[in-house]
């Protein structure tokens, strides 16, 4: 069975965790190294990247992680794990570093603060239907490199680049793990992640 | 490119509390300067807490509590990058308003504050702005939920250092929690009258067996041992105030306590992140605190 692991340093894990888990894989907490061996595929979650990062370092995750992301361990990160994933930040704390797997420019906070969070109906290119979306505090892509394939843009904020993939990784910059009570999850943006693994096989 | 029928929706149910969901496994610190949000955001806070005195002092110096100047408070929002939350009294709408204004991300509707209303809460569901409160049972939660709390915190006793009371409130709710799940339909009508909580909530909650909304934990946490047994109990993350910045080496606490929140079940990291962190904060038994001056009384 396939397992994917989340990363659970902070953040949502638990959602990434049931979206997982709705697909038919297995899903499992990665906060040490043997953990991070173990898995097929990682999800960096939602949650503070600057927290993240500054428990990858403590920790002494951050180095190892960036090597199997690098020789190819397929990769979701979803709003703080787009941040993570990206090589470049606008808006960063001094010291923050992120992992550098997609060759991009990603600004923090970009929508605003708390109360400018919110929700839209997006165009998911890769079917071409519409994908409801939830941006918290979300950052969104200012530019990137050709070889960075655009997933989705928002119309409703004015076109911003809101998700990627480029080769292993993909990374939105809202919540497809969240999920309104009563409402119908879309895991479209997870079965992606089971799709690379599967390809990597 | 908006048009009507694809406008942002801002202040929905699922970004309020969305918003707490992406605090989990977090410490919250409070703080009373731009100076120390900065070591709170360079220490792993997920968000920090702008009050005007810590609770700590509040007991201390007594008098009545408020919200803090707007203009200490914008000095945080243009320090750090992290989220901002900020403290209204019990009631006092007003002052939501004014924090909203102010683009603060959290309204903590608090208890440690001198509240406003001793009859009503603030009507949440009014904001864009979500809010926190804190409980010290199920059914206080529930109102609160009720009222359009996207977030709940268990109160402890703030500003002691004496971590019993955070304990009693985390097992109660949980105990409450668990009795609902263990009862025939049939009984959870009298159940939400007990718990005076509305009986939707209460019917939802003995299917699901959680809240519908984050809980961390608040009120007396000073070590990374406390926040680490908070998290143990049930807690998804964790309030510090006063325990941070009354110890005598705040940055190096406040990064022991992040620590300890992440590896809450390895008793080796809490032992190691534990070791020379200089002297916690002086505490206060809850027990010797008189009880007209227990500040998790308030709320109703």
């Amino acid at each position: 069975m396939t397992t994917i692991g989340i990363l659970a340093l902070q953040g949502d894990v638990r959602e990434h965790a049931h979206a997982i888990e709705r697909l038919g894989a297995s899903a499992v907490g990665v906060r040490r190294l043997s953990e991070l061996d173990a898995v097929d595929g990682l999800i960096i979650p939602g949650g503070e990247s600057t927290t993240i990062d500054k428990l990858l370092r403590i920790f002494e995750l951050f180095d190892p992680l960036k090597q199997r992301l690098d020789e190819g361990l397929p990769v979701l990160g979803t709003c703080a794990g787009m941040i993570m994933l990206a090589s470049d930040i606008i808006g960063a704390i001094e010291g923050q570093r992120s992992l550098g797997v997609i060759p991009m420019t990603v600004r923090r906070n970009a929508f605003g603060r708390q109360v400018d969070s919110s929700e839209v109906e997006l165009t998911w290119r890769p079917d071409g239907s519409t994908m409801h979306a939830t941006f918290i505090r979300a950052p969104w892509v200012e530019s990137s490199a050709d070889a960075v394939e655009v997933l989705a843009v928002d119309e409703a904020h004015g076109g911003q680049t809101v998700a990627v993939r480029h080769r292993n990784a993909i990374a939105t910059s809202f919540h497809p793990e969240i999920v309104a009570p009563g409402a119908t999850p879309d895991d479209r943006v997870h079965q992606v992640l089971l799709d690379l693994v599967a390809s990597r096989r | 490119m908006s048009d009507s029928t694809n406008a942002p929706q801002v202040g929905t149910d699922l970004v309020k509390r969305g918003m707490a969901d992406m605090l989990k496994g977090g410490v919250i610190m409070d703080v009373v300067t731009p100076e120390q949000a900065k070591i709170a955001e360079d220490a792993g806070a997920v968000a920090v807490m702008a009050l005007e005195r810590v609770p700590a002092d509040i007991r201390a110096q007594g008098g009545v509590s408020r919200m803090s100047d707007p203009d200490m408070i914008q000095g945080i929002i243009d320090t750090v990058s992290i989220p901002v939350m900020a403290k209204a009294r019990i009631g006092h709408f007003v002052e939501a308003q004014v924090l909203e204004s102010l683009g603060v991300d959290y309204i903590d509707e608090s208890e440690v504050l001198t509240p406003a209303d001793y009859t009503h809460h603030i009507d949440k569901w009014n904001y864009t702005v979500p809010f926190v409160c804190g409980a010290t049972n199920l059914g206080e939660a529930l109102r609160r939920i009720s009222e359009g709390a996207a977030m709940i915190r268990s109160k402890g006793e703030a500003g002691t250092g004496d971590v019993s009371n955070a304990t009693t409130h985390m097992r109660k709710i949980r105990a409450e929690i668990k009795a609902l799940t263990a009862m025939p339909e049939d009984e959870l009508y009298v159940a939400a009258k007990e718990l005076q909580a509305p009986l939707p909530l209460v019917q939802e909650i003995a299917k699901t067996g959680k809240l519908p909304v984050v809980l961390f934990t608040a009120g007396g946490i000073a070590t990374p041992a406390d926040a680490a047994m908070m998290m143990q109990l049930g807690a998804e993350g964790v309030f510090v105030g006063s325990g941070i910045f009354k110890s005598g080496d705040p940055a190096a606490r406040a990064k022991a306590i992040v620590k300890a929140t992440t590896f809450y079940d390895d008793p080796k990291v809490i032992a190691d992140v534990s070791r020379g962190l200089g002297e916690a904060m002086v505490g206060i038994n809850v027990e010797e605190e008189p009880e007209p001056h227990r500040l998790a009384e308030r709320g109703w």
